[in-house]
């Protein structure tokens, strides 16, 4: 009888597919790999390696602690590997993210709002990143998270490095 | 184009199987111990009825889903989110250059109500359309009984985050036993610990042992909404039983293990590429093609959707790329 062994990346062991083509570009299905773009990236770089008009899934290596930041819409992390610490504060009226303002932005200060709360999240873990909080990540070992959200000022793209071409 | 304006479903009496015959605007319905034939003024076509099955039960229980849900190369669906095609040979470029395709345009509750009759009837009771072919019983034979249950499943869809307040809620062993093939998958839960006052927004949950007790295939549901950006992860085993034409881009995320996808144009049916992937891979599919995966090994998926409902126009019209980056 079979047994069955379930196989998730992580930083340490990935392995790409790929598209094979047959009569098409490859550019066209912007196929990457999580784990590779955040093997090569800096903490807490948010690197598009999705994106479907202005939303965006953005691959971010968590290590050490991430700066401060804050949303006016529900954004979404899921860990891919590692573990990671999430702390959430309510933001002050003054800590409000200007009005339009997409995706999430820095801080740039200690919260002034009160603390929400703490969530520690493991490989397949999603967390609630709730509108209108700021919110720190902290790894105390090189993670992976997945985060659901929208373009903002601080997504990075960079597909000509990240996506198969060829 | 004949566009019914009543609800009516025009079935007939039981055949020698045991089944309903069904009559749509001019298609015609019928099912036998194995096969299900279609016949249209221009042509016919017979399918295996498990697999006719598998392919309709998708189509109902997605309310005809994004764009194109073809049940194999000749037959399927076309939603225009309140108008439903049901075509044959549309989009197969042999049928279109012998002049044998046929679209009828339907009111969406009309083809829906013919659909859910046809699916009920011929769905016997050893058989789970929605389960792989090793975790149910045979679709085949004379008519045996009803599995209602199977196929009326409520669709999961949640409307922030699964374990939220009012929204979708964690499955357990009482309700969701842990597939066989995702017996390895930790259960552990995140640490979550709200202040007092904050307990509605402080949440997290563990997304992949919520998978590893999907109890069907091929069925991606809401799992978290951030405005039009829905996640809607999917258990996939054997092969899916639809061919998806896009009428958007949409984007897979390999959560775990491996699916091979198939990819030919949408509209012709031309092979374009056959896509790999693998934990962690991460790729688009364009709005001019359609896809079938197929899955060695029950695997998660991350199927992501823009719900936007211009986008399917902007696509049709040119306004917007088939493709969703340049670079």
């Amino acid at each position: 009888m079979t047994t069955y062994v379930t196989r998730f990346g992580s930083l340490n062991q990935y392995e790409k597919g790929g598209v094979e083509i047959i009569d098409d570009d490859p550019k066209r299905y912007t196929f990457s790999n999580i784990f590779d773009v955040a093997a090569h990236s800096r903490p807490y770089e948010k690197v598009a390696v999705g994106k479907n008009r202005q939303y965006v899934l953005e691959a971010i290596r968590a290590e050490g602690d991430s700066d401060w930041r804050r949303t006016a819409h529900d954004e979404f992390a899921l860990v891919m590997d590692g573990e990671v610490e999430v702390v959430l504060h309510r933001l002050s009226p003054d800590e409000e993210p200007p009005e339009g303002t997409q995706g999430s932005i820095q801080l740039g200060h200690e919260p002034a709002g009160p603390r929400m709360g703490r969530v520690v999240a493991r490989r397949g873990h999603m967390t609630l990143l709730p509108a209108h909080a700021a919110y720190r990540f902290r790894a105390e070992k090189p993670a992976v998270v997945l985060l659901q959200t929208i373009e903002g000022a601080d997504t990075l793209y960079r597909w000509g490095e990240i996506c198969q071409t060829h | 184009m004949t566009l019914l304006m009543d609800t009516n479903v025009i079935a007939s009496e039981p055949n020698a199987h045991g089944y309903a015959e069904f009559t749509l605007g001019e298609f015609h319905f019928r099912r036998d111990e194995y096969f299900v034939y279609v016949k249209w003024p221009t042509g016919s076509h017979v399918m295996s009825a498990d697999a006719f099955l598998r392919a309709m039960q998708r189509d109902v229980a997605w309310n005809f889903f994004y764009g194109i849900v073809n049940f194999d190369g000749v037959v399927g669906t076309v939603n225009h989110y309140g108008t439903v095609d049901l075509f044959a040979g549309r989009y197969n470029d042999a049928y279109r250059k012998a002049e044998m395709d046929h679209v009828e345009n339907f009111q969406s509750e009309n083809i829906k109500a013919t659909f859910e009759r046809m699916l009920a009837d011929w769905t016997n009771a050893s058989f789970d359309p929605f389960a792989s072919p090793e975790e149910t019983g045979s679709a085949f034979g004379d008519k045996n009984g009803s599995n209602l249950a199977a196929v009326t499943r409520r669709r999961v869809a949640s409307r922030r985050m699964v374990s939220c307040d009012d929204d979708e809620q964690l499955r357990t062993d009482a309700t969701h036993p842990i597939n066989r093939m995702f017996a390895d998958v930790a259960q552990d839960s995140p640490l979550v610990e709200p202040e007092p006052g904050f307990e509605s927004d402080v949440k997290a949950y563990n997304l992949f042992a919520y998978l590893s007790r999907s109890d069907v295939t091929w069925n991606p549901s809401v799992v978290s909404v951030c405005k039009d950006s829905l996640y809607c992860p999917t258990t996939e085993e054997y092969i899916l039983p639809i061919i998806h034409g896009n009428d958007r881009v949409e984007w897979f995320v390999q959560l775990s293990d491996e699916i091979i996808w198939a990819v030919e144009d949408r509209d012709t049916g031309a092979a374009r590429t056959r896509v790999v992937m693998k934990p962690g891979d991460v790729a688009s599919m364009p709005a001019n093609i359609r896809h079938q995966g197929y899955a060695p090994k029950r695997a998660m998926l991350l199927v992501w959707e823009n719900a936007d409902g211009a986008l399917p126009e902007l696509y049709a019209t040119g306004k917007l790329p088939s493709h969703p980056v340049d670079f």
